[in-house]
């Protein structure tokens, strides 16, 4: 096997680097409680067969895998203590720690790994997250040689803690694991092991004694309280009941906390999330069909007034369907900064004259429930914007989410505001809506603009088994800028993700999945809490 | 066993409209576009339609509404309250496990609506035309008309966040969960804002029934009677006059019974309660039907055995009926 890529680190080095990222040279403290708000519940902690973040917070804790990223895509040592990729791109040979023990002290082994690589790809909604692999080989206890079909560039990605849990084979390897009983009481090898739940109140973590990272974790509990209503949290926050706030991405609420004095507010990490907040059009529909209607309503959008008016500043601009925060974005693409006039000129050639009312023509615009800063209140300010082109727009709302992709997922729509993920690598979150076969009706966040370009399908179907970084970014970038030209979608802006904590509280998440990995690192600077 | 026949009947009238507020419910719920697949499937951030199309056979999604409507009745009739989707377990278990917080506040708070309503409908009906009087007429309409869901809010911002004197959110504290006494004492301290918030509007219909009731008593020709007879006027007011003017105020709790599950749902997501009525909102939102119907059925049947309870305490206190009831 030709070895390209080779990382001999031993784990005390790797965890040594992974914490020198942002802590300063005192030493950590031990033990406290860390209290985490969140406002939604999960469905259970098993994330190899749950994405989502209400389930990868507690399940990054709770088990460990294969690899784990720092702030700047760097992959590092996590379970798999070395690994290597073969030159031409369809083996990959993990070579695991040997003291790794799960919670119940069984230890784990290749088998685990094995077990757990065929789970998350039977069971995962991210399809082509590992739908390349072929076959995974034990030919020791702590070795595993995963085989694919086809170079699959995203796999050491998909090796994160947020996507690949390593799950012990004796405890879930029995039975229908959809209904697995542990999947509530999860048994993992991560730092910190299940405690107790409360249905829809908390999720009890404590400290894992075992840990086969030594020294590690430095917090005794972890408790991740459910707080539904959004004000509730915020008045908790601003008390003092709740330590961390991950993933906060209401406007309001993050300016509102930036005021208080005991708190930090950060938006580092969460590069890998990637949301990207959007307007979308049905392009299977008169006139949206047209191109330059699409280019006209996208010149008439004023972006920059969402991203400093409306959303306050704090949202950063999204300029095409991949997040500047990625190894893969391009910026050289057609920005549409604003002209009304252009944008009348381009309806008035399209043939779309004014009516004598005015009007042209009218479009709904649909938007996801929720969160009314980056969805109704956009919509709204699309009404007005768009009169000034001579477009009517009606704002259909929906009383929650099912009934919204409902409407879009059967294309009963003209244009919808919607918030994407990147998930990372554009494989796993950004193909899905442009790839015209992944036009499939009644599945939200497909193609669902029905948009259909071969040459977009050809360029994402050779980034998907290209290896070179710099061969796979040059593909990615000819394909940003034709996606943005054909506008199946107008791009606004990157949701905001910050995280709130108290003052002294150290080495709070900046890798690329936010808080949805492993933290081990947290400490009280006052030892406790 | 006098009273054994019309109860009979009572159940048997309780147990046909049981079965038609199932159906009713499950038929209502299907309007509502979407379903808990499309739920799960956007909290996952997207899926395959394999694995939408399993999900949705799996949890018999797929079929006909009149064959989940047939299948559904037959597992109710059975005492099987199915099974959750979205958390892939039985529904009894998660209503089992936030019964007791609903029970606690809604009967906390109706006790305190009671007492307190009552209380202030006696005092502002012997003075009818005093200072005190007026101030329940105002607090009764203010607390009436207030949502109970500002009430609540307003609650927080006063007494949890400008001056700290409650907490905020939930049941316990979570971050260090008290032991015995302590953990009795923390849910008490706990339960002070809700119950009040939901205590609230009762306080001002009960106090506003038992004021007009009482005034009405006491101006009914045994009480003159038992004025004339030279009766302390305590005696008059707590032991002739009060036991008659409570009657509305009981038909009126056992009434409202079934609203006070409803203002429970809102007053469980405003202070983060972790009881029923969050569930079912939750539920609502997450097109878990199964559980969402079993709420209904519970909250039903709970306004049944109310109802019943009612008719029970009116035949103790008013012998009138008692004879009728032959």
């Amino acid at each position: 096997m030709n070895v390209i890529h080779r990382l001999t680190l031993t784990t005390a080095l790797a965890a040594a680097i992974a914490s020198a990222s942002t802590v300063g040279h005192a030493a950590p403290k031990e033990g406290g409680t860390l209290v985490i708000g969140s406002t939604s519940t999960p469905r259970h902690f098993n994330g190899a067969i749950q994405s989502g973040i209400a389930t990868a917070v507690p399940s990054t804790q709770i088990f460990a895998s294969p690899l784990r990223y720092d702030d700047q895509w760097n992959p590092h040592p996590y379970l798999a203590k070395s690994w290597e990729v073969s030159k031409d791109g369809l083996t990959v040979t993990l070579h695991l720690v040997e003291n790794a023990k799960f919670h119940d002290e069984t230890p784990v082994t290749s088998e685990d790994v094995k077990f757990s690589i065929e789970t998350i790809k039977k069971n995962h909604p991210f399809k082509t997250m590992l739908q390349p692999v072929t076959s995974v080989e034990t030919p020791d206890a702590h070795t595993v040689v995963i085989h694919f079909d086809h170079p699959h560039p995203a796999f050491l990605l998909a090796m994160s803690p947020a996507l690949m849990p390593i799950l012990p084979e004796h405890v879930y390897g029995q039975g229908d694991i959809k209904t697995n009983p542990a999947n509530l009481k999860p048994v993992g090898s991560g730092p910190f092991e299940f405690d107790t739940y409360k249905q829809g109140e908390y999720i009890k973590l404590k400290k894992f004694d075992d840990f086969f990272i030594k020294g590690k974790p430095h917090l005794d509990n972890i408790v991740i309280q459910i707080i539904g209503d959004e004000n509730n949290l915020m008045l908790s926050t601003e008390r003092g009941d709740i330590d961390m706030v991950p993933f906060l991405s209401a406007v309001r609420d993050i300016e509102r906390l930036k005021k208080d004095d005991n708190l930090v507010v950060t938006d580092a990490g969460y590069d890998a999330i990637g949301p990207i907040n959007w307007l979308a059009f049905n392009t299977r529909k008169q006139p949206l069909d047209k191109v330059e209607v699409r280019q006209a309503i996208a010149y008439a959008v004023d972006r920059d007034f969402i991203v400093k008016k409306l959303l306050g500043g704090f949202a950063p601009e999204a300029t095409g369907p991949i997040v500047p925060e990625s190894p893969f974005y391009s910026g050289d693409v057609d920005k549409f900064a604003v002209d009304i006039d252009k944008a009348n000129q381009m309806l008035d050639d399209a043939g779309l004259k004014k009516g004598s009312d005015g009007s042209r023509f009218s479009l709904t615009v649909d938007y996801i429930p929720g969160d009314p800063e980056q969805q109704r209140n956009i919509a709204e300010y699309l009404r007005s914007q768009l009169r000034r082109v001579g477009i009517t727009v009606n704002v259909r709302s929906a009383p929650d989410f099912p009934t919204w992709a409902q409407r879009i997922s059967s294309y009963d729509f003209d244009m919808t505001m919607d918030n994407v993920y990147n998930w990372g690598d554009p494989i796993i979150g950004v193909d899905r809506t442009y790839i015209s076969s992944n036009i499939r009706p009644n599945v939200i966040w497909s193609n669902t603009q029905q948009y259909s370009n071969p040459k977009v399908d050809e360029l994402l179907e050779k980034a998907a088994t290209e290896t070179d970084p710099e061969k796979r970014a040059e593909l990615y970038k000819e394909f940003q800028k034709i996606v943005v030209g054909d506008v199946p979608i107008y791009f606004l802006n990157e949701t905001p993700m910050y995280t709130v904590y108290k003052k002294g509280l150290k080495n709070a998440p900046t890798s690329i999945w936010g808080a949805a990995s492993p933290l081990d690192d947290v400490y009280w600077d006052d030892g406790s809490n | 066993m006098r009273h054994a026949y019309p109860i009979a009947i009572r159940l048997v009238q309780s147990l046909a409209l049981l079965v038609c507020v199932v159906v009713l419910n499950f038929l209502l719920i299907q309007l509502a576009p979407g379903d808990t697949v499309s739920v799960i499937v956007g909290e996952m951030g997207g899926a395959s339609p394999e694995t939408i199309a399993a999900l949705k056979a799996e949890y018999g999604l797929d079929q006909s509404i009149p064959a989940q409507l047939g299948i559904y009745l037959g597992k109710v009739l059975t005492g099987d309250l199915g099974y959750s989707h979205y958390f892939n377990r039985p529904v009894l278990g998660l209503i089992l496990e936030r019964l007791p917080a609903t029970i606690l506040l809604v009967v906390t708070s109706l006790i305190l609506a009671f007492v307190v309503g009552t209380a202030l409908g006696i005092f502002s009906a012997r003075r009818p035309k005093g200072i005190l009087s007026h101030f329940v007429t105002v607090f009764s309409l203010a607390g009436f008309s207030a949502p109970v869901f500002w009430t609540g809010l307003m609650m927080l911002i006063v007494f949890a966040s400008l001056i700290p004197l409650f907490p905020v959110s939930g049941m316990a504290d979570v971050a260090r969960p008290g032991q015995g006494l302590g953990y009795v004492l923390d849910v008490l301290h706990h339960l002070v804002l809700p119950a009040v918030t939901l205590g609230m509007i009762y306080v001002a219909s009960y106090s506003r029934l038992s004021r007009t009731s009482m005034l009405d008593v006491l101006s009914a020709d045994y009480i003159r009677t038992a004025r004339a007879k030279g009766l302390p006027e305590r005696r008059v007011v707590y032991k002739h006059a009060l036991r008659n003017a409570l009657l509305p105020v009981v038909t009126m709790v056992g009434m409202e019974f079934g609203q006070l599950f409803a203002g429970a749902v809102l007053v469980e997501t405003v202070f983060n309660w972790p009881g029923l009525g969050r569930l079912a909102y939750e539920s609502i939102l997450r097109r878990d039907y199964p559980t969402l119907l079993a709420i209904l059925l519970f909250s039903a049947m709970l306004v049944m055995v109310a109802n019943i309870l009612t008719d029970l305490a009116y035949r103790l206190i008013d012998p009138r009926i008692r004879g009728r009831g032959r």
